[in-house]
């Protein structure tokens, strides 16, 4: 299969395409225009439906509907956008309909800035929308894994009936590098009998969220619970490269843990065992393989484009059994691998508290 | 001796839990008839909104949604963009239509969505005992506008139907209402057209149905068709807003 | 429960006692004084609509086209032609 020199936000929308994708609806926000622009010139070419939307939260109740149609459905904004999406989404949770939405991160907090960001990952993986539920979050850290990923989210959606979000940031959307897509693909088609096509011959179908007796919607809510313990037990994933002998393990996901990575390897050049987690799902979060690299003999380093959020996740799944420190840039900086390096020698010569 | 009237198969019968004389009940039903007339049953998915009719999907014997506060005409269009076959309509009240989901329906409408939307006018927000709706008239008394609605406090109310009548995108806009039988009658005739549209692939079609809140608005079921009748109708002037159904053609 | 033998009538009213919410819109729509609200009290505890003067019904379904609950079913004789 040939490699293309693609923009992230394209490859993204094209492997979409490629999932099975069946209806796009989007509004324009800066730095994700790219992927509306693509879907609008190609999905009607390819059996798709493409609208722009009135405003994003429009956009996420046209995908509740499509959704609800059993249609495998995306949409994608940014940061504030996704913010206007919350109660849409909640609404997509509770109801258990698959969806892919794409958060192309920029800075915030409120209109902030174009420039990427890593701010929205409470958002994302905490809630964001009201009530308890959750997505499937997964982080792409190359244009590769925008395409892979993608896929994967449409498949994991279907199998979980629950949304599930690619959180990226601007750089990643922006970025070019070159991309394989699979020849052929197949695409995981799923039954869904729930789904409101027309009750032809059979009782109607509901896609409801709404349920005032208490004793029935505490079920409900346990049985999404229920879902969420297999989706921990099943979907986790993550990346680590030279754990096995590291003694301070970079934790970075997305284009951070891509400058993590180049710090990494500078500090290997200099004598120090540094090792790099890059978890891939958020939610799951790698908790798991973190606590298993946590110990004595190992102290963690979280690099984010944030105030500190997945740094709370790191220090809940190490649970005290070694330091865990943190370095960050805001406003849509981006971390220097020399801005990375420095806090390493800060932590090796012991004078970080 | 034959059966003349009962109850539609597009209803499913269950009892509804709207109060004593609300025209939710007959217009609900008028919705089932027009769908039972047309023999869509089977090819509808209705769309249930945020209101007093939230528990439409317990009373349409059809594939139901619900939508979220004032997006039905958005989920509607998710729907039918990928069912393009199938007949897709919204259900929504004042508060849904006119107030929270005012971009939904505007936009709906502008695009030709070929959906069917009935919208509910009541003057008050009912589900939520009584506040004022972007249709209460000025000088009705509500839990929030408790000395009665004035225009320098809360401006004027809004005529949807002349609203959305400015955009090419519709179809066909009629406001009826349901305060006597031969209004109800009526309002059935404009209900199985807006269908009738849809199914001709014609483009957005809504009927706005002057409605009555008789325990928010204080008065008998029978005192508030007459309210309906002497206040209503004079500000929220009944017929035709527009119908270009014909110059569609096919 | 209907009476055996309602040939005569012309139209009929068939009231779903436990549907009526007494909201008694049906007696306003009724041009023949047909219906009036009973004595009983129903499981909601309305005093739902029975008919009155079963003899003036014409089966003209005026009642239920009004009546918000679906609980008024209507018959009506085919009339005879001569």
């Amino acid at each position: 299969m040939a490699r293309k020199l693609m923009r992230g936000n394209d490859a993204l929308a094209e492997a979409a395409i490629l999932a099975g994708c069946k209806a796009f609806f989007g509004y324009p926000i800066t730095p994700q225009n790219e992927i509306p622009a693509y879907m609008a010139d190609q999905l009607p070419l390819r059996g798709g439906v493409y609208l722009q939307a009135e405003s994003e939260v429009s956009a996420i109740n046209m995908v509740y509907g499509a959704a609800g149609a059993g249609a495998r459905v995306m949409t994608s904004s940014s940061s504030p956008g996704i913010s206007l999406k919350q109660e849409g989404i909640s609404y997509i949770a509770a109801a258990e309909l698959p969806c892919v939405i794409v958060n192309v991160m920029r800075c915030g907090p409120g209109l902030g800035g174009i420039h990427p960001s890593q701010g929205d990952y409470f958002q994302a993986v905490k809630g964001g929308g009201h009530g308890d539920y959750k997505l499937i979050v997964l982080a792409p850290g190359s244009v590769q894994e925008m395409a892979d990923l993608t896929i994967l989210a449409f498949d994991l959606a279907d199998k979980w009936r629950n949304p599930v979000m690619i959180l990226a940031d601007g750089i990643l959307g922006q970025m070019m590098e070159p991309v394989v897509f699979e020849e052929d693909l197949k695409i995981n088609q799923v039954e869904k009998p729930w789904a409101t096509t027309g009750a032809i011959g059979r009782k109607p179908n509901i896609i409801n969220t709404l349920d005032i007796v208490p004793e029935s919607l505490e079920q409900k809510n346990i049985a999404l619970l229920t879902k969420y313990d297999e989706i921990r037990k099943q979907e986790v994933r993550w990346q680590e490269i030279h754990t096995e002998d590291a003694d301070l393990i970079l934790v970075a996901y997305g284009t951070s843990a891509r400058v993590a990575r180049s710090a990494m390897e500078e500090a290997r050049k200099k004598g120090l065992k540094v090792g790099l987690f890059r978890p891939i799902s958020l939610y799951p979060f790698p908790e798991g393989e973190i606590s298993r690299l946590a110990s004595s003999k190992t102290e963690f380093l979280t690099i984010e484009m944030s105030s500190g959020q997945m740094v709370e996740d790191v220090r809940l799944a190490v649970n005290g059994k070694c330091p865990v420190h943190f370095t960050n840039r805001l406003g849509g900086m981006v971390p220097t691998v020399e801005d990375i390096l420095e806090k390493i020698e800060e932590i090796y010569e012991g004078s970080d508290h | 001796m034959d059966i003349v009237f009962q109850r539609p198969e597009s209803m499913t019968g269950e009892q509804m839990h709207y109060c004593p004389g609300c025209t939710h009940g007959i217009i609900h039903r008028l919705v089932g008839e027009a769908i039972d007339d047309l023999d869509i049953r089977e090819q509808t998915i209705g769309i249930a909104s945020v209101g007093c009719s939230v528990f439409a999907y317990d009373y349409f014997n059809c594939d139901m949604q619900q939508a979220s506060h004032g997006r039905a005409p958005a989920v509607a269009t998710g729907i039918k963009r990928v069912l393009p076959d199938k007949m897709v309509f919204a259900y929504q009240g004042d508060g849904d239509l006119a107030s929270i989901g005012m971009a939904e329906i505007v936009h709906a409408a502008a695009r030709s969505e070929n959906i069917t939307v009935i919208f509910v006018n009541n003057a008050i927000y009912g589900m939520t005992s009584g506040q004022m709706a972007p249709t209460t008239l000025i000088g009705q008394k509500t839990t929030t506008t408790p000395r009665g609605r004035t225009v320098s406090e809360a401006g004027y109310p809004i005529k949807m139907c002349e609203l959305l009548a400015t955009l090419d995108g519709v179809t066909y806009l009629e406001r009826v209402s349901s305060h006597d039988a031969k209004h109800i009658l009526q309002a059935k005739r404009a209900i199985k057209k807006a269908f009738e549209i849809q199914q001709g692939g014609k483009g957005f079609a809504m009927v706005e149905v002057l409605s009555t809140c008789s325990v928010n608005w204080g008065m008998t079921p029978i005192e508030s068709m007459d309210w309906l009748a002497d206040n209503m109708i004079p500000y929220y002037p009944l017929g035709v807003f527009k119908d270009v159904s014909v110059e569609e053609g096919v | 429960m209907p009476v055996e033998g309602d040939e005569w009538m012309k139209g009929k009213v068939i009231v779903d006692q436990e549907r009526c919410k007494e909201c008694s819109l049906c007696i306003l729509a009724c041009p023949h004084d047909v219906l009036r609200i009973s004595k009983e009290i129903n499981f909601k505890g309305y005093h739902p609509v029975e008919v009155y003067a079963p003899e003036k019904c014409t089966g003209c379904t005026l009642c239920a086209v009004i009546c918000p609950d679906l609980a008024l079913i209507i018959k009506r004789q085919k009339p005879e032609r001569k």
